[in-house]
């Protein structure tokens, strides 16, 4: 099988301060990697690489395109890496707010991406739109509320809408559930869990809780002062950790 | 079907003084189709932890762990995964599961994962369910409102439900009434019938010596002190 994502030697500095170094791995398709570490660790830096967010100092980013097969990312022209964004990418950003337009419906929210591949049929765009609001549990009759009506993880669930709604490939997730209550992101788990096997989606999701990682990755990079310091299986990694760093954050986690 | 051969196991924990801690030396074991083998050794021993490494959640610091043609101990993750999906099937002492998927999705889960269709899926769940007497008005519910012993065989009824040639079982009769026993231990009769490689961790003796085809005590394999 041929790899969707093929990353060697990203680095990144901010002036002389390390952002993240050296950080290698290949994404199969139908993949959940995580990415855990504190705050300052890196692995935003590397996440927003990876996406086309800024340009790394060094390294290559291979991408299966549909049609041209292997291409690197960070040498795509500006209209490719847009086109490329929105048809086999999404990306979930922690504050829903940056990930959406706050002052278009909820509906257009959705019906937006879909007209940027291409769609132009309203009563097709409202119904695609009704349908995944539908699937991310957004009742049929806030299609036309502003997001800015909604709660924090009523917004979070039209931001994944939104992203999901082209189908892509490929989707980066930085701290889906950061700041929802538990309830709250239990069932957004469960919702990104059922549709990244529905969809067969490979996904890169960058958080501090290793709850979450246990939960929708398949294996996992634990970073620490832009290092990647370990990888492997995700149950293997938090229940039998090898690095420092790993045993002092899974022994660091409160039990309930 | 299953093949350890000189495994070994340290655990080094950096945060506590780097101490080094060897806790399986030399271990060697061969599980055939259709044979059930029993580990046993006093509590500490490494049962779990034997067992743990078959299934890739410990890493083994040397030797071979061949499970199905595939090497454990140095597989990529994602060979893991498949040799999990489609060839080792583990039931743990506890379930963890997704908090709001109903219990007949969790136990059928392991079935769609493999690609069968959804309806044979459920309706393989719902028997097993039945046969471990989980009623059926709670096969809609979450099983993490459940109680322990209720948990422990959804937990199973979800490891019996893909016909896995290889299969681990920690402590399946636990904590279960006579029926329920009565009803695991038929489930591992039958799943050693159909060709499946067995590796158990029993306490319960009379449950050992019926479905167990021979022991390993892996007390053999402690390392010596140094």
């Amino acid at each position: 099988m041929t790899p969707l994502l093929q990353v060697s030697d990203i680095s990144k500095y901010y002036g002389t301060r390390l952002g993240c170094r050296d950080v290698s791995f290949d994404l199969f398709p139908g993949e959940v990697m995580g990415i855990v570490g504190e705050s300052g660790s890196g692995k935003s830096t590397l996440l927003g690489c990876l996406a086309g967010q800024f340009a790394p100092d060094t390294g290559e980013v291979l991408f299966d395109t549909r049609g041209e097969g292997a291409r690197d990312t960070l040498k795509l022209s500006e209209p490719e890496r847009r086109m490329l964004a929105r048809t086999d990418w999404a990306f979930v950003h922690q504050h829903a707010r940056e990930g959406l337009r706050m002052g278009v419906s909820a509906g257009g929210n959705v019906g937006e991406r879909l007209m940027a591949v291409g769609a132009r049929h309203y009563g097709d765009i409202r119904d695609q739109a009704i349908d995944w609001l539908g699937r991310v549990e957004i009742a049929e009759d806030r299609v036309d509320d502003k997001p800015t009506a909604f709660s924090g993880g009523m917004q979070q669930r039209l931001q994944i809408a939104r992203n999901l709604v082209t189908g892509p490939r490929l989707v980066f997730m930085d701290e889906p559930t950061g700041g929802l209550d538990v309830s709250v992101q239990a069932r957004l788990l469960d919702l990104l869990r059922g549709l990244v096997r529905e969809m067969g989606l490979s996904a890169i999701i960058v958080t501090h809780d290793l709850a979450v990682v246990r939960l929708l990755a398949d294996r996992l990079m634990v970073m620490k002062d832009g290092h990647v310091v370990e990888t492997g299986l995700t149950d293997q990694v938090l229940d039998d950790p090898q690095h420092g760093y790993t045993q002092l954050l899974v022994s660091s986690v409160l039990q309930v | 079907m299953i093949e350890i051969e000189n495994v070994s196991k340290t655990f080094t924990l950096h945060n506590q003084g780097s101490a080094v801690i060897p806790v399986m030396e030399g271990a060697n074991l061969s599980v055939q189709p259709g044979e059930c083998v029993a580990l046993v050794g006093a509590s500490g021993a490494g049962k779990s932890t034997l067992m743990r490494m078959i299934y890739g959640n410990y890493l083994a610091a040397s030797g071979r762990i061949v499970v199905g043609g595939i090497d454990v101990a140095q597989a990529a993750p994602r060979d893991i995964l498949t040799l999990r999906r489609q060839t080792l099937g583990y039931v743990s002492q506890f379930l963890r599961v997704v908090p709001r998927v109903p219990t007949l999705e969790v136990v059928a889960e392991p079935l769609l994962m493999v690609g069968e269709g959804r309806e044979a899926s459920l309706a393989r769940a719902g028997e097993l369910l039945a046969r471990l007497n989980i009623p059926e008005r709670l096969w809609g519910l979450s099983p993490t409102t459940f109680s322990g012993g209720e948990q422990q065989r959804v937990n199973i009824a979800r490891g019996f439900a893909h016909a896995y040639p290889a299969l681990l079982l920690d402590e399946p009769t636990a904590s279960l009434d006579a029926q329920n026993r009565e009803t695991v231990l038929s489930l591992v009769e039958e799943a050693k019938v159909r060709g499946a490689a067995i590796v158990g961790i029993f306490h319960d003796e009379a449950a050992r010596d019926r479905v167990c085809d021979r022991e390993i005590d892996v007390t053999a394999f402690t390392p010596v002190a140094a």
